[in-house]
């Protein structure tokens, strides 16, 4: 159960007017706001226990390495996955794909390779790939959607091949909100030989992942959007895969011995960490996990489920809307235009009634361009949401019929 | 904030019937402007004549009702007035909407000054110069311009 009286109590970011209204907050998608709980490890730890990890010999960077390496144990528990040295620290989803392309990716594609991606994607999965296949020569695949939004399995099906070194999929659209059935595509590519790598950026926050279960090889995910701070994210990866892989910045940290001649690189997952990590980053992430641990994914889930569907009934209710995504899983993300009015238009308008949500393409251009639309509006709920938010988005959407329709 | 002072009736008609819409055959002057960010597009055509004025003036494109409707009424008012004019023109209307002082320019803004409203509204205020910035361009020798 979802005790909603008390958990938006907990978000002092909540409880503010805008233009004299109050904040109805519909642009998780983009970012999510912060419990008081991890406002209050971050300060904690900057007033109390702060100093640089891994490399003092006294007591504050004995606190510090504690606090750090403890948040990567919660992250382990929170995807299941087998050790915590699988769990590397990056700034964010972006990085994470990023270091997978560079690293993975310059050490294991070749010229003929075939990297399979899907229309939906956001653009941190496609364009670092784009960025390597530039320089290595393998191709892009795109597998398609089906118009309600859904993934085309069959169409991915048909583009794996003995080609297909891997494929790298969104758990959860920030657009449309379709859900992937990850453990399915999993299984697709491990049959044809290839990895598969999943962008988290969105599922994180909405539904149970249990790297394990999912059977999948890379996950990725960013803090900010799991209610963290930002400039803070994961890469989970398997150890063998994390072995062969080289480093993928140089610097502190990441090393063993360090020569003019040679250097060797230091265990996992400190060989991908290189420089000062985001310590009071990866610490509020660890408050941000164990807050959410406090409802439950499970509950949290549910719960969105049943907000999504009353948002998008009433939403369906408001002449000249049209939902943008309607995937029978999704999760609780509502994209949508208007027939009277431009999504830019709508956004600030909705702004002037104290509803903030996103107005563009979403850094998902591709995606745009399939659906032939220049941008839409969206809507997107965490946990904390409520009926009567949705009720204040169909209200402020009457606003804009009056002016436009 | 009352989001009327910006969506002024003139501005939502604008937006909605914009003048001047499509290609102008014969044009010697055309850019196309770019909002990277809000996928706003558009390209404007000018008919200039051998004394430097503007005889024509129409545009293409989508976005929303503020950058259509200032393209829309941005073509009513330089047709007629020589290049040199709807660069003052445009030196004006910048100064307009981004809050700064207005210099004194021997050109009046007239209408077009209903989009005054956007100065409330930062994320915006591109919206209503992604024309005028095209327009530019194209006085100076056309290509492509981008708002982000």
């Amino acid at each position: 159960m979802i005790d909603l009286e008390r958990i938006r109590a907990d978000f002092p970011g909540l409880a503010q007017e805008v233009h004299g209204k109050p904040l109805v907050f519909l642009d998780n998608a983009a970012s999510a706001q912060k419990p008081r709980a991890v406002i209050d490890a971050v300060a904690h730890h900057y007033a109390h226990d702060y100093a640089n990890v891994h490399r003092g010999v006294h007591q504050l960077a004995e606190r510090a390495t504690d606090a750090y390496e403890g948040a990567r144990e919660k992250v382990r528990a929170f995807l299941n996955a087998p050790a915590r040295h699988e769990i590397v620290f990056v700034r964010g989803t972006t990085e994470a794909i990023n270091l997978v392309a560079a690293s993975w990716g310059r050490h294991s594609l070749r010229a003929g390779d075939e990297v399979v991606i899907t229309e939906m994607e956001h653009h941190a999965n496609i364009v670092p790939w784009q960025l390597m296949a530039e320089q290595i020569g393998f191709q892009i695949k795109v597998a398609p959607i089906l118009d309600d939004g859904s993934l085309d399995m069959e169409a991915l099906a048909a583009l794996l091949s003995e080609r297909t070194r891997l494929v790298a999929v969104t758990h959860m659209s920030n657009v449309l909100g379709t859900v992937n059935p990850i453990r399915e595509i999993v299984d697709m590519a491990h049959a044809h030989g290839a990895l598969c790598l999943v962008d988290g950026a969105q599922s994180v926050s909405h539904l149970p992942v249990d790297v394990q279960d999912l059977g999948c090889d890379f996950y990725a995910f960013s803090g900010h959007k799991l209610f963290g701070p930002t400039g803070i994210g994961v890469l989970w990866a398997r150890e063998e895969l994390l072995e062969a892989m080289p480093p993928y910045q140089g610097g502190g940290e990441m090393i063993r011995e360090v020569s003019f001649e040679r250097s060797t690189w230091a265990e996992l997952p400190y060989k991908f960490e290189a420089g000062t990590p985001h310590i009071v980053g990866a610490i509020g992430l660890g408050a941000a996990i164990d807050y959410v641990n406090g409802i439950g994914l499970a509950a949290i889930e549910a719960y969105e489920a049943e907000l999504l569907a009353y948002a998008t009934e009433v939403l369906n209710s408001v002449p000249g809307v049209r939902i943008i995504g309607t995937a029978p899983h999704k999760g609780s993300v509502l994209s949508f235009v208007m027939d009277c009015a431009h999504p830019h238009d709508i956004g600030t308008l909705l702004d002037a009634e104290g509803v903030a949500v996103r107005a563009g393409h979403h850094c998902a251009m591709p995606l745009m361009e399939r659906l032939g639309l220049p941008a839409t509006a969206r809507a997107s709920f965490a946990f904390y949401n409520t009926r009567e938010e949705a009720d204040a988005l169909v209200a402020a959407l009457h606003k804009v019929r009056e002016i436009f329709a | 904030m009352d989001p009327r002072a910006l969506y002024q009736e003139v501005i939502v008609e604008h937006g909605r019937r914009p003048r001047n819409f499509g290609k102008l055959e014969g044009a010697n002057h055309i850019a196309r402007g770019h909002n990277p960010l809000c996928g706003d597009k558009m390209t404007l055509y000018l008919k200039v004549n051998d004394q430097g004025i503007v005889e024509d003036a129409r545009f293409e494109g989508e976005g929303c009702a503020i950058s259509m409707a200032s393209a829309s009424l941005m073509t009513e008012a330089v047709k007629g007035k020589s290049a040199e004019e709807a660069e003052l023109m445009f030196e004006n209307f910048h100064d307009l909407v981004m809050n700064t002082h207005e210099a004194k320019r021997p050109i009046e803004l007239g209408k077009i000054k209903i989009l005054a409203g956007v100065k409330a509204y930062p994320s915006r205020v591109k919206c209503a110069t992604l024309a005028w910035h095209t327009l530019h361009n194209a006085l100076e020798g056309g290509g492509e311009v981008s708002t982000e």
